[in-house]
């Protein structure tokens, strides 16, 4: 049978570098997103890829009071799923954040509120099916709380928690729980940062490692792999120095 | 829909001879793309995946548009090979998605690929460029069904041979100057084994290697030959002909679509130099042993492509980085005018490994810019040593130029605006349907644009 994947965040660059290799894999995927028109491009391009069946929901993540229809519209598509990816997000500007309360919320409800309430709507089909596999892009910034990006490494490091309980609930039932940090990754999202150099990674590098970690069931992925040392570094910096840098 | 464009002097032309600084926008969708086509500001053109040597996709202080976000498949139908696909898609994935072998070995293939699989559609289009196989299958713009063309006046233009055939004509080969070419109908071709017959036969003179290729062009599909650019005298031209043809039955994978190695560094000098070339003619003439000849069936991608297995190979060269020598003479004078081209090489002492000679047939191209015509095309690598290369480039320029012969635009980074008119007698009517906001550093140069 082929696999049965469902994106959401369908058309982030990492989730189109993952959709397009499980298009290789002949899968049926359901790519939900806010965007229909730019979902209708994605879907086209993996049908040729060798997709068997692509099928596209609108949803708008940040209503959070529409989530719980989301998660059943993916689940149903197909009659249950091998695996779901949370992909979507938003990289917000630490400095409005800090200026406004709203930007602020708005940040972490989409980083955080919104993947966790949708992941746990998942998890209840997931864990009832007792297979499969949950996989959710946080990122390396929840690590630990910087001044240059706290909001969201707040929001991604509650994901990461998140993650963190789901995998030992649903470890009796089987199902893998994949929390995916990656670091520095060449996407729309990070277009209007200075890229190039050895930290900068492709969304296609970062896919192929996403699903080697989905197929050996791995816990935690730092992608590309020296982002683990570089976090660790990172973590354990001792905070007078810590406090010094402009991390 | 904003892109945002950034200054950026990371672009560079294939020989890496020429450094220039662009603002660069790489649009994520066809929508955002033809926006930057019609932006405000000065002139720009379309960049895929910058393997043209010269400064045919560079517009030194304009701008760039990146295509290589626009690398969706639309539609591709099995059951006629026709392909829709946005132009910013590589040859690579086109083979990776598409040349999968059937049940019976056989498959889609691309009807004609030039020696490196990692370039986009739109570039393949905008250089019309040529395969070993020209003499079956000509250009790659004879398989262009049609393409969608952005123009700097907000429109976007669907072009063919029935619809807009003079802006099609112009596109074809027309060096990304009559607008940003969106997307294209391509029809690919059927082969009855994706696997191929490859035989490599060694020649001892020019008179050899024709010869061998009037006697190839009937039963194979892909002919070119190895030139040894040191030989002189009797041995002049002599070198490795390589013949292959698609094996009926048998299957092949595509190659991956990225190189499988890379080049890591830039070494501080050329490596390619008067000793290395040396080493390297001696021990590749004689890789086929005594009896001069070998045969093998596999995969396609060490016939096609042998210089993508290393990425960044062009690095070689060194930080000054190289020229390519390409051009074409007519068939008639074919023999003399190579002979005349080899010995000008030999006698400079210059030159690299990459020496590749090869026939075109009579099939027409159907760009007004196209490259390909009939007869026998030379193509060569210089390490760019500055004076003494340029030199030798004009003279080899003058030599073709004297024979009626032309060079390649995509490979070019020296031709002066008087060859340029010499090779291309349809320049003049080919200005009338450039885009007024389109431009190149090539353009420029041979007089094209301002």
């Amino acid at each position: 049978m082929s696999p049965r994947v469902a994106i959401l965040g369908g058309t982030s660059a990492i989730a189109v570098a993952v959709a397009r290799r499980y298009a290789d894999r002949k899968a049926r995927l359901v790519l939900v997103g806010r965007d229909l028109a730019a979902l209708e491009r994605e879907q086209a391009d993996l049908l040729v890829r060798g997709a068997e069946q692509v099928v596209l929901q609108q949803a708008d993540f940040a209503d959070l009071a529409a989530l719980p229809e989301a998660a059943q519209a993916a689940w149903t598509a197909f009659g249950g799923l091998d695996l779901t990816l949370v992909a979507y997000g938003s990289l917000p500007e630490q400095a409005e954040c800090a200026a406004s309360a709203e930007a602020a919320a708005a940040a972490l409800a989409l980083n955080f509120n919104s993947p966790a309430l949708l992941l746990g709507e998942l998890a209840n089909r997931f864990e009832a099916q007792r297979a499969g596999v949950i996989a959710a892009i946080s990122s390396v910034a929840g690590d630990r709380g910087r001044q240059s990006n706290y909001v969201y490494g707040a929001a991604k490091g509650g994901l990461q928690r998140f993650l963190e309980g789901l995998r030992h609930r649903l470890h009796p039932a089987g199902v893998a729980v994949l929390d995916i940090r990656p670091g520095f990754v060449s996407t729309p999202m990070t277009a209007h940062l200075p890229q190039g150099g050895p930290l900068w990674a492709t969304p296609e590098k970062v896919a192929g490692d996403i699903l080697a970690a989905i197929d050996r069931r791995k816990a935690v992925l730092y992608t590309p792999w020296f982002w683990r040392f570089i976090l660790l570094i990172v973590r354990s910096l001792p905070r007078p120095i810590f406090h010094r840098s402009k991390l | 829909m904003g892109v945002s464009a950034v200054p950026s002097r990371d672009h560079l032309g294939w020989g890496r001879n020429l450094r220039a600084e662009h603002r660069v926008s790489r649009p994520a969708t066809p929508q955002a793309a033809a926006a930057c086509a019609a932006a405000p500001g000065g002139t720009r053109l379309a960049h895929g995946l910058g393997r043209s040597y010269g400064d045919v996709a560079l517009n030194p202080d304009g701008a760039l548009i990146e295509t290589r976000g626009l690398d969706r498949f639309l539609r591709f139908d099995p059951a006629t090979g026709i392909l829709d696909a946005e132009a910013g898609v590589a040859l690579a994935e086109v083979l990776a998605v598409l040349a999968r072998p059937e049940a019976g070995g056989g498959g889609w293939f691309l009807p004609v690929t030039p020696g490196t699989r990692f370039v986009t559609l739109g570039g393949a289009v905008a250089n019309d460029v040529h395969g070993k196989n020209h003499h079956r299958t000509g250009s790659f713009g004879r398989h262009v069904l049609s393409l969608d063309l952005a123009r700097s006046d907000g429109r976007v233009m669907t072009c063919s041979p029935q619809e807009n055939a003079g802006l099609f004509a112009a596109t074809i080969g027309g060096l990304g100057l009559t607008g940003l070419i969106l997307r294209l109908r391509l029809a690919m071709m059927r082969v009855e084994g994706l696997a191929m017959e490859a035989e490599d036969i060694a020649f001892g003179s020019l008179a050899g290697y024709f010869a061998l290729a009037a006697e190839s062009e009937q039963s194979w599909d892909y002919t070119a030959a190895w030139v040894d650019c040191l030989a002189t005298g009797e041995a002049l031209g002599r070198g490795i002909f390589s013949r292959a043809r698609h094996a009926a039955g048998q299957g092949a994978a595509p190659p991956p679509t990225a190189p499988r190695r890379r080049l890591p560094a830039t070494p501080p000098l050329s490596m390619v130099n008067g000793l290395s070339l040396r080493a390297f003619n001696a021990a590749y003439r004689r890789r086929l042993g005594s009896s001069g000849r070998s045969h093998a069936v596999g995969g396609y991608e060490k016939v096609l492509y042998p210089l993508d297995a290393i990425g960044g190979w062009n690095r070689l060269y060194g930080p000054r980085g190289f020229h390519q020598f390409q051009g074409v003479v007519p068939p008639a004078d074919a023999p003399a005018v190579v002979a005349e081209l080899l010995r000008e090489i030999a006698r400079s002492g210059q030159g690299s490994p990459l020496v590749v000679l090869k026939g075109f047939g009579d099939l027409p191209s159907p760009g007004m810019l196209s490259f390909p015509r009939e007869g026998t095309t030379l193509a060569l690598d210089f390490p760019a040593r500055g004076p003494d290369t340029l030199r030798l480039l004009a003279r080899l320029e003058a030599i073709t130029v004297e024979a009626r012969g032309r060079l390649y635009p995509a490979k070019d980074s020296v031709m002066t605006a008087e060859t340029f008119r010499s090779g291309y007698p349809a320049a003049g009517a080919f200005a009338e349907w450039i885009d007024p906001a389109f431009s190149s550093g090539f353009a420029r140069r041979v007089g094209l644009r301002p």
